[in-house]
């Protein structure tokens, strides 16, 4: 179908997602991007942020901490350290990183690494975020 | 001559290690099959990756990454990927053989190891170890990757390495594996991309910042591809090694066997002339 482009997304442990969609919404380092089926190839980095899928059915969520996007006109395929669809989220193992790493910001000492708390919050919020609002609206 | 309780003792103590040696057949067969569905997983991203980074490069020609730079220096760093467990056949004397001729009475060689057996061998013979791993060799996670990359790439941008160079036991078949060494650092990016025709992609924010993102990335899924190679060459190596030792086993047993029951027909033999003889005695 033409309006339609195959999204791919892909982990080092497995293959998270493949499917047609009608669209995708990215955070890119510098920025929101849309695609639609057609759009010039393109490649950036991705935020640690949901990525967003428009379907026929309606949008969904997909965890994603941190990595690439690459576009072809017919293909998007998108490189994860980590993705997780909403069902496959463990809610109470994000709540848990999410308290510690709070805990470890508010509190900084000498040995902790206050990047890598921050990233873990970053990644623990965004999931959390995608438990509560990410299945299909 | 041993006695025959002595004879089916021994047979006992050899049954009781074929036992084991079976079940640690049977442990690493089920292991290595999870273990190669692990690679194939991996598969799609690190070809993915792979080809992004060419194309990257090759848009990136003139960028000046630091994992990138090319210092002639002396100090070489070897990373190398082994076992935590022994009983896995010549697994781990094998993977030592290929780098020994490398760090062998040599001045300004790093050594970083994964897995137990790996670290004993060079800290037993006087090597100081920068950095060791253990605990995961048979199951390694991605983020064991993250953490070994993140740790050789900084050591490599701030100058204490000058070369870093990957040895890990490449995995063919379970009775087919050969150790290799790779050069991790500095990355070659001068794949063969001339041939095919570049397309033209937007980077976004730039081709060097994707680059400078990609990077790191790249040299985890290197390091994460070998770990997975490692972990199926110990597995398949183990059933194969505990498979020969449980045939030896049986085979020592028949002969065991064997021997036990000459003993046994020589005694009794013994004993029914010994009655003849007496009897004979008493006419």
């Amino acid at each position: 179908m033409a309006n339609k482009i195959r999204l791919d997304v892909v982990t080092p442990e497995r293959m998270v997602y493949s499917d047609d969609v009608n669209m995708v919404i990215a955070r890119a380092t510098d920025g929101d991007i849309g695609i639609l089926p057609g759009h010039a190839p393109l490649v950036a980095g991705l935020q640690v942020w949901p990525l967003r899928v428009l379907k026929d059915e309606g949008e969904m969520q997909i965890a994603i901490c941190g990595g690439f996007i690459e576009v072809h006109p017919e293909k998007v395929t998108v490189l994860a350290a980590c993705a997780e669809l909403s069902e496959e989220i463990n809610v109470e193992r994000a709540e848990a990183a999410k308290e510690r790493a709070e805990s470890r910001l508010k509190e900084p000492t000498a040995d902790i690494d206050v990047e890598r708390a921050e990233a873990a919050l970053r990644r623990a919020v965004m999931r959390l975020r995608i438990a509560e609002h990410g299945r299909f609206q | 001559m041993p006695s025959t309780r002595d004879i089916r003792r021994r047979i006992k103590s050899v049954k009781n290690i074929q036992q084991i040696t079976k079940a640690m057949k049977m442990v690493a067969a089920a292991r290595l099959r999870r273990a190669q569905e692990r690679a194939n997983a991996s598969r799609p991203y690190t070809e993915k990756i792979r080809e992004m980074l060419a194309e990257v490069a090759g848009n990136a020609r003139d960028s000046v990454h630091p994992l990138l730079a090319v210092r002639d220096g002396e100090k070489t760093a070897y990373l190398i990927v082994g076992a935590d467990k022994g009983l896995a056949g010549a697994y781990t004397s094998n993977l030592i053989r290929e780098v020994l001729p490398h760090v062998q009475g040599k001045d300004g060689v790093h050594l970083l190891t994964v897995g137990r057996k790996a670290r004993d061998y060079f800290k037993r013979r006087g090597y100081t170890l920068d950095q060791e791993y253990t605990g995961f060799s048979e199951k390694p996670t991605h983020q064991h990757a993250v953490d070994i990359a993140r740790e050789v790439a900084g050591a490599y941008a701030d100058g204490t390495y000058d070369e870093v160079y990957l040895v890990y036991t490449q995995f063919f078949s379970p009775i087919n594996q050969k150790p290799t060494l790779i050069r991790l650092l500095p990355v070659e990016t001068s794949g063969s991309q001339e041939g095919d025709q570049p397309r033209d992609y937007i980077f976004e924010p730039s081709a060097e910042e994707v680059l400078a993102l990609l990077l790191p990335k790249y040299l985890e899924t290197v390091v994460y591809g070998a770990l997975l190679q490692a972990a199926a060459s110990e597995l398949g190596s183990r059933m194969t090694a505990m498979g020969s030792a449980t045939e030896n086993a049986e085979e020592l047993i028949s002969k065991l066997v064997l021997n036990y029951n000459k003993v046994r027909q020589a005694n009794i033999t013994r004993e029914i002339s010994e009655i003849v003889g007496g009897a004979e005695a008493l006419k």
